[in-house]
């Protein structure tokens, strides 16, 4: 039921990964945590003020961070890496690429600030190519939740999954709108809304913007089946599939670049097993720019506004066929 | 025999194995595999205190990281000799379905390797990363960790060697392969390194010097390293050594750096080169 689902509060995603952090110092022994100076952008301090001896402050080294934390997995300990998202990807892609992902350490790289809600600091910082770069990776497990509660509970899930994760979330307080105590379930979708007109698939802050659209358009009479895809890869493509068998059609939306992104890999999912018509919203092939997080993301073709407008595109096409 | 003539003679054999590996992959790096032979001999031989039958955490033993894959030849015969798997493997080294990569890697547990190597100025860190996991879970033993010189122009080694100094990581030790040599030339032509020894004390490290070529002294220096660990300080050791080190043709020059002998070089190069061991 989509009336069901409503804002508690805006609270920033990046809050709910100190939570987890905080959770996980307090019941892992063997996390540690990792930071490139950005501790407090990161809200792991508490974390840091319990277990002291299991943090490490690298300074503005992120490529050192990440060759660390492929030692320390290597040890048998659960390194969190964390910084902001453009230096946590794209600055360090070869260290990821070879200490870890090749080298198959349980590493978690947590990143915060990604995408254009970053706001003002513009387009140096706004990454929108993390997603792919990291799904590129073999055996990378790739996660984007929705809301600062998503973000703890998978927070906590990723230290207990054997293998590299990146988790990527943002830094502007956003609706808190899932339960505090669902427990997270990497590579599992959540169902939001059962629909039958089309499919509407999305990740990270732009699932809250798919609530608000499918409202829309549900008083519109237009019946959309909401998934909150937070993981990227493994992604479910069952879930997807049996989705647009019924609805026929499907919208993607994810804060990131068309190229590379979530909406890439349902395609890929879909043209093998359930052609259909798709439409993206998403960044297409331009860079960010200052301003306000909603601002950018009207501009820059990620407002609610645009996801009706993709489902409106979508059933035209699905009605031709 | 003397502790210091077997350890030659076990990298005479090393040597022969460096040279029958890569002609038989008809590529691979010979000429840094070749310098640093003594050195690896001296250190799984004689001076670390590990375990052939491998584990990855490397629990209660001593570790080593090589951040210059590319003399892999060199590390696959030094494991291979220490029993962490069997000699005859080295035959398959850069060939399809072989454990033994180009460069070394873990993704089809080559006993030995706990990560792989072979993009530049990687291992130092991560072999921060397991010293600081050592101390987290009280363990004593020893991390060390290969570079090469021409490696030291990776940013990122500075990055980890500032982190090691800041972080008082004293049971690490690094050794530079001070050769002078990287592909494209010399090093003082490609990019000059300056004056190593005060830039690795200036970053907060104890420096020593050795002989990579001088049995005698590189267990000195060794132990003189370890002696020094647990100070405060990381350790760095700059070994001087020569490119292409055994065989006179290749001494040297960087022209053997990622060069293999053709059939006749090869067998000039092993015509001065003692089988020791038994080829395999």
């Amino acid at each position: 039921m989509l009336s069901a689902i409503v804002s508690t509060g805006k609270k920033a995603t990046r809050d709910g990964y100190g939570e987890g952090m905080t959770e996980l110092g307090r019941t892992n022994p063997e996390v540690v945590a990792l930071c490139a100076d950005l501790v407090g952008s990161l809200k792991i301090q508490q974390f840091i003020d319990e277990n002291p001896d299991r943090f490490f402050q690298t300074g503005i080294a992120e490529a050192n961070m990440m060759g660390i934390a492929a030692g320390l997995a290597t040890a048998g300990k659960i390194p969190f890496p964390s910084t902001f998202a453009n230096f946590a990807t794209g600055r360090v892609y070869d260290q990821i690429r070879q200490s870890i992902a090749y080298s198959h350490k349980n590493v978690k790289i947590c990143a915060s600030h990604a995408g254009v809600t970053l706001g003002e600091d513009g387009a140096t910082h706004q990454i929108l190519e993390d997603i792919g770069m990291m799904k590129m990776l073999p055996g990378f497990t790739v996660i984007n939740p929705c809301d600062a509660n998503q973000t703890k509970a998978a927070t906590v899930a990723i230290a207990e999954h054997h293998g590299p994760v990146y988790l990527r979330f943002g830094r502007p307080g956003w609706p808190v709108f899932t339960s505090e105590d669902e427990s997270f379930v990497i590579g599992k979708a959540r169902i939001l809304n059962r629909g039958t007109d089309v499919t509407l698939i999305a990740c990270g802050h732009m699932v809250w913007q798919s609530v608000e659209a499918a409202k829309q358009l549900e008083n519109e009479g237009i019946s959309v089946d909401l998934l909150d895809m937070h993981t990227i890869k493994p992604l479910d493509t069952e879930a997807i599939v049996q989705s647009v068998r019924r609805t026929g059609c499907v919208v993607t939306a994810e804060e990131h670049q068309r190229n590379g992104g979530l909406g890439d890999s349902v395609s890929q999912t879909l043209a093998r097993q359930y052609p259909a018509p798709q439409e993206y919203v998403a960044v297409n092939d331009t860079f960010g720019e200052s301003g306000k997080p909603f601002e950018l993301l009207d501009k820059y073709g990620l407002g609610v506004k645009d996801i009706v407008a993709a489902v409106k595109s979508v059933l035209k096409r699905k009605s031709r066929r | 025999m003397s502790r210091i003539e077997r350890l030659n003679q076990i990298a005479s054999q090393v040597r022969r194995d460096i040279i029958r590996q890569t002609h038989m992959a008809a590529s691979g790096h010979p000429g840094g595999s070749l310098g640093c032979a003594d050195f690896m001999t001296a250190l799984y031989f004689e001076v670390m205190d590990h375990n052939p039958s491998f584990n990855m955490k490397g629990a209660n033993e001593d570790v080593f990281f090589l951040s210059n894959g590319h003399i892999s030849p060199l590390w696959y015969s030094i494991l291979a000799r220490s029993g962490y798997f069997p000699v005859e493997e080295l035959a398959s080294f850069r060939k399809i379905n072989s454990r033994l990569q180009g460069h070394p890697a873990t993704h089809e547990g080559l006993p030995g390797v706990r990560v792989a190597s072979g993009s530049l100025g990687q291992g130092l860190s991560v072999a921060i990363g397991m010293a600081l996991a050592k101390k987290l879970n009280g363990d004593t033993k020893t991390v060390y960790v290969l570079t090469g010189d021409g490696e030291l122009q990776e940013g990122q080694v500075w990055e980890a060697a500032m982190f090691a100094a800041h972080h008082k990581v004293d049971n690490l030790i690094v050794t530079v392969d001070w050769n002078g040599q990287q592909i494209d030339g010399p090093t003082r032509e490609v990019m000059s390194l300056g004056d190593l020894e005060a830039k690795w004390k200036g970053f907060g490290w104890r420096v020593l010097h050795m002989d990579g070529h001088d049995m005698d002294d590189i267990l000195m220096t060794l132990k003189e390293a370890k002696n020094a660990s647990r100070m405060g300080k990381p350790v760095c050791i700059l070994m001087k050594t020569e490119m292409g080190k055994g065989v006179d043709f290749m001494e040297g020059t960087h022209k053997w750096h990622g060069k293999a002998t053709n059939d006749e070089q090869t067998k000039k190069a092993l015509a001065q080169l003692e089988e020791t061991l038994g080829d395999f």
